[in-house]
């Protein structure tokens, strides 16, 4: 065992989000950037839902709405409080401290003191493979092995939640693989830990995702379990947009 | 015809003409000014002979420069990393403002700092003007934006990068900012030296506030500036060595010191993306007026 107990308090499918007509608009209120407009959905407990859509299409906004990043500017949304979330981002964003201490300044954040956060910090360094460089600068790791420790980090802070902003992004394919193993391993451990990632790799979403969210210039245009998503008639015939999305990726 | 004073620029005097006040400058029958030559020679001697005098001056000047700069890092330092992170209505207003005060001229400053202190000023009381604790506060004054500004920036290029993930640990803003300012402690070790370099080398504000006065408030830049107009050439070019030399003293250990901790830090690892900007962001973090 790890140490580690996501807890799972909560009955199974009670929904962990719930976005009624959430809209995001920046810049001037005369001639607003519309980020998200009008989404409505919801995201039970341990579904792994995958976020698609060509850049600019409100996934990265969507994803800080969700982590309270940003606050709507219209509509609703309603997150369980009691949850605890953590977010990995496209690039791992790890201070100029050794890799422990990066791991254990997550868990000090949110209350954990110092001296029981390092030894935690440990632990989930093992979890990810990398404990020789606890000690080490964590930004003198390579892009791989910096992902690694992030995922470390928000795996390190029991998160219920995970949301993931194109973490493969900007990885080699073997680091990529090795991330991918790391996110479905967290994701389908003893309690299922509730999954929401934006990715441009449609293979990945395949391989991780039991729910897919197509956007489109801030609106959902399709919502639809992953083999629905890729196979059969239904995407092509009431989602073309989103069908001429998968079939140009797959090009 | 009747010598108003003796000036050193190149052996020539200053007169008043005799059939008008009109003053002339005329060149000196006997010119007794020593050239550049003659006076680094002296000027090296008496730095190498320590002389009492100019060790007084010089220990003075680094001490109400150190003094002025710690008080204006305690307070510049945290206000600059706040600045950087928070998110306040009349946040563009301040910054202006401060960005403003980069390039307020040091006269300026001293003039302000004498009223306050000056005996019918609101500061009057506390019986400064023309002390050590006069030129120290003119000078923390003087540099305190400097640091404030560049801090800000430093830390808003930071929080630019890594803010969304400290706030998505649970760092509330002055957490944050402390956070990003400790991340950026490279780039705000040449802030310091930056204000130091810019407190120790300024002339205005404390010959105003300081008077100049001969073993109290005399300091390098204020009696380079008498000793120039006395003609005593090698004590101001004396001064004005030891001045260059301290500076260049203070940048040559922030190198190594630098240096030393990205060493440290690197262990027997090659250099991973994240590490070289350290100095280029330094140097963007010193360009003034960046931070808006």
């Amino acid at each position: 065992m790890n140490g580690f107990d996501p807890g799972c308090a909560a009955p199974a499918l009670r929904p962990v989000f719930e976005l009624s007509g959430a809209s995001v608009h920046f810049g001037r209120a005369a001639s607003p950037v519309r980020a998200l407009s009008e989404v409505t959905l919801s995201v039970a407990r341990g579904e792994r839902v995958a976020l698609v859509g060509s850049n600019g299409c409100g996934k990265s906004t969507l994803l800080r709405l969700l982590h309270k990043l940003a606050a709507p500017s219209a509509g609703q949304i309603t997150v369980d409080p009691a949850l605890r979330q953590a977010m990995l981002f496209q690039k791992p964003h790890l201070l100029r401290l050794t890799v422990q201490a990066n791991i254990a300044l997550g868990l000090w954040l949110r209350g954990t003191p110092w001296g029981q956060a390092k030894a935690l910090a440990l632990s989930a360094l093992a979890r990810v493979g990398l404990s020789e460089l606890a000690q080490r600068n964590a930004r003198q790791l390579s892009g791989g092995q910096q992902q690694r420790v992030a995922m470390a980090r928000a795996w390190a802070l029991q998160p219920q939640v995970l949301l993931l902003d194109e973490p493969t992004a900007s990885l080699d394919p073997h680091a990529k693989r090795e991330v991918e193993a790391l996110i479905d391993e967290f994701a389908s451990g003893t309690h299922a830990m509730t999954l929401v990632f934006a990715s441009h790799n449609l293979g990945q979403v395949k391989r991780l995702a039991s729910r897919v969210i197509y956007l489109e210039q801030g609106r959902v245009l399709a919502d639809l379990p992953v083999q629905d998503f890729f196979g059969g008639p239904l995407l092509q015939q009431q989602y073309p947009a989103a069908h001429l999305f998968v079939k140009g990726e797959l090009v | 015809m009747v010598h108003i004073a003796r000036n050193w620029i190149g052996g020539y005097d200053t007169a008043t003409c005799p059939c008008c006040p009109q003053l002339f400058v005329r060149p000196l029958e006997n010119p007794t000014v020593t050239s550049f030559s003659e006076s680094a020679a002296t000027a090296l001697q008496l730095i190498t002979a320590m002389d009492a005098g100019l060790l007084a001056i010089v220990g003075r000047s680094l001490a109400v420069s150190a003094s002025a700069c710690a008080m204006a890092c305690a307070l510049g330092l945290v206000l600059g990393a706040w600045l950087g992170v928070a998110r306040f209505a009349g946040r563009g207003a301040v910054l202006t403002l401060l960005n403003t005060f980069l390039a307020v001229p040091s006269v300026v400053v001293g003039l302000v700092i004498y009223l306050l202190l000056s005996r019918t000023g609101p500061l009057g009381y506390l019986g400064w003007l023309f002390s050590f604790k006069a030129m120290v506060l003119a000078q923390a004054v003087l540099v305190l934006p400097i640091v404030t500004a560049l801090t800000c920036q430093a830390v808003e290029d930071a929080q630019s990068l890594h803010g969304e993930q400290l706030q998505s640990l649970g760092a509330r803003p002055l957490t944050r900012s402390l956070l990003l300012a400790w991340d950026e402690r490279y780039a705000l070790l040449t802030v310091l030296i930056a204000s130091f370099g810019r407190a120790v080398s300024e002339v205005g504000a404390v010959m105003i506030v300081g008077g100049n006065i001969d073993g109290f408030t005399r300091v390098m830049t204020t009696a380079i500036a008498l000793e120039t107009s006395k003609g005593d050439l090698p004590l101001a070019l004396g001064l004005g060595l030891i001045l260059l030399g301290v500076v260049l003293l203070l940048n040559g250990v922030v190198a190594l010191l630098r240096r030393w901790r990205e060493r440290l830090e690197s262990d027997a690892g090659s250099h991973a993306p994240g590490t070289a900007p350290v100095a280029a962001r330094a140097a963007d973090a010193l360009t003034p007026g960046a931070c808006a």
